[in-house]
């Protein structure tokens, strides 16, 4: 069955998302992969959007941005962005999904600055909420494109911690919990290995290993259960197309 | 109760003074008092510090066109497009002059404006430790309390809060539904707050459903009567948002020339509000304007 490498990314970020969690949805595919974990494996998932909307099933209607008027209706509450935070900061959020410009070999990921921040070479937009789920989710999962500038050895700011330069190094800064649970990009699925660096743990179809590492900033490992992407299945590509015919967020 | 019924001229006019620090809609992506950030490029109003967790390119526009001094965000961009191009020139090349940047996160942005809400100096969390935020926002304290690490992040009390509802009365007692984002921490924060209302109704009405009021109408120094306040945003009830109008944005800001035809296009050669709305068009307002009908079930108030 053919397939886009935007909907086989939503259906990768989908199957992290286990049934009952609790999950921070970001914007973009995200959006997507919220609906179809929760059409699919994950029918008692509930949905947390930082503009303060909780939903425990996902609009039939594609979403520009998770304020749209068709996120508010059939909401099952709709509240103040401190309150999903406090919920947060408890631990009640399983996992949470963030994109970014930038991200190293421990999973920092950079949304603010490229260069000096006193005196940067770009601005990039900034935290928005990410900063606070890679800090309080018991899990990260960022979805990103696979560029060699993308992939980095060091980001030149940490907006969203990862495992800072790795091993112990959340708990001595004393973050409470949490860290990467994968990186979903356009080439494959990367998990953290020893001392916490990003190994590649399945290449998508059709990819090279070569191309992989060719376009990672750092000296990338092969996880030992290095395996392929498993396809979208048709049930899972029903959902996605279902929502965005038009392939406006995976075409 | 006092009057606190204004034109939207006079609202920015007599409550917003150079060098404020103002509150821009705190939903996030929704109701974003956009025609309020057009007066007060129209009244060129300077040096502010604007405040918000994300208000999309409303930000972008007043740092173009040189009424900011600093911004105090979590995000600043083009939620559409990504990145603003007026926030980087004016970051990145001092264009059209440099600007502070106070960098927050969503969740420490809702907790100063909450610790301003709640009358604290300060409030702490377990958010942002690690982060480069706490370096390049110095106001961000690493504090140690029961062995545990933590932000103390200080509170914020606005010079004035400039929020959209849905409707309020002439007193300022008003209904804002749908996601609240960090709305009525920032109300309560607010040492002035400027309410933009799709409707102004009768006070019966808004007395009849207590529970979803933002803030007690004492707490409200100015409100305006402005249907469409949050175009391009929406406003749940009323109209859906404009995608294309933030696609268009991010085309024809691309360069200083073609920002600054943008800004005479849709606020600099208008007189007014009601000229902006001429302007976006009548048809494609119309085509956004919610249809259908869906009634929440009511509520019984009664006391005996």
């Amino acid at each position: 069955m053919d397939y886009t490498t935007g909907e086989l990314m939503v259906v990768a970020a989908a199957r992290e998302i286990q049934d009952e969690e609790v999950v921070f949805v970001g914007m973009r595919l995200p959006m997507l992969a919220f609906a179809v974990a929760k059409r699919t494996h994950a029918p008692n998932v509930v949905g947390f959007y930082e503009c303060g909307i909780v939903r425990d099933f996902p609009s039939e209607q594609l979403l520009y941005t998770m304020g749209d008027t068709p996120n508010i209706e059939g909401a099952q509450w709709c509240t103040s962005t401190n309150h999903l935070m406090f919920l947060m900061q408890q631990g009640n959020v399983d996992c949470g999904f963030i994109g970014g410009a930038e991200i190293d070999r421990f999973g920092n990921v950079n949304t603010s600055y490229i260069g000096n921040h006193n005196n940067p070479k770009v601005k990039l937009p900034g935290s928005g909420g990410a900063a606070d789920i890679a800090g309080l989710s018991n899990r990260l999962l960022v979805i990103m494109n696979h560029e060699k500038r993308r992939l980095t050895e060091k980001v030149d700011y940490i907006t969203s911690p990862g495992a800072g330069e790795g091993g112990n190094w959340r708990e001595e800064q004393g973050i409470p919990r949490g860290g990467i649970g994968s990186l979903i990009t356009t080439l494959g699925v990367m998990r953290p290995g020893g001392n916490n660096e990003l190994e590649l743990a399945s290449i998508h179809p059709g990819i090279a290993l070569e191309e992989v590492k060719e376009n990672t900033g750092w000296d990338l490992k092969a996880g030992n259960n290095l395996t392929e992407t498993d396809p979208p299945k048709p049930e899972e590509l029903d959902v996605i197309r279902s929502i965005d015919p038009d392939g406006f967020w995976t075409g | 109760m006092k009057e606190k019924l204004e034109t939207l001229e006079q609202a920015i006019k007599n409550h917003i003074n150079d060098g404020d620090s103002v509150v821009m809609g705190a939903c996030l992506e929704p109701m974003i008092p956009f025609a309020a950030a057009y007066e007060i490029l129209r009244q060129k109003k300077k040096s502010l510090n604007v405040i918000a967790p994300i208000s999309d390119i409303l930000f972008d526009m007043l740092i173009g066109a040189g009424a900011v001094k600093k911004v105090t965000a979590a995000w600043a961009g083009n939620v559409s497009a990504g990145l603003g191009h007026n926030y980087r020139r004016a970051v990145e090349k001092g264009d059209p002059f440099p600007i502070e940047i106070e960098d927050h996160s969503n969740f420490s942005i809702g907790l100063a404006l909450l610790g301003g809400a709640m009358g604290a100096p300060f409030l702490p969390t377990k958010s942002l430790l690690g982060t480069g935020i706490v370096e390049s926002n110095p106001n961000l304290k690493q504090e140690v309390y029961n062995g545990e690490k933590l932000i103390y992040v200080p509170s914020i009390n606005p010079d004035v809060a400039i929020l959209g509802v849905q409707r309020a009365d002439k007193n300022g007692n008003a209904h804002l539904w749908g996601n609240l984002g960090i709305a009525q921490d920032a109300a309560m924060a607010g040492k002035k707050v400027i309410l933009l209302a799709e409707e102004i109704v009768e006070t019966s009405d808004v007395d009849s459903d207590p529970n979803r009021v933002l803030v007690p109408g004492f707490k409200v120094t100015s409100v305006v009567e402005c249907p469409g306040f949050a175009h391009p945003s929406p406003v749940q009830g009323y109209y859906q948002r404009d995608h294309e109008f933030f696609h268009t944005y991010h085309k024809e800001t691309k360069t200083v020339d073609g920002f600054k035809h943008w800004l005479d296009q849709y606020v600099l050669s208008v007189s007014s509000h009601e000229e902006y709305l001429k302007q976006v068009g009548k048809e494609r307002l119309d085509s956004l304007r919610i249809k259908q009908i869906k009634l929440a079930a009511p509520v019984n108030y009664a006391a005996d």
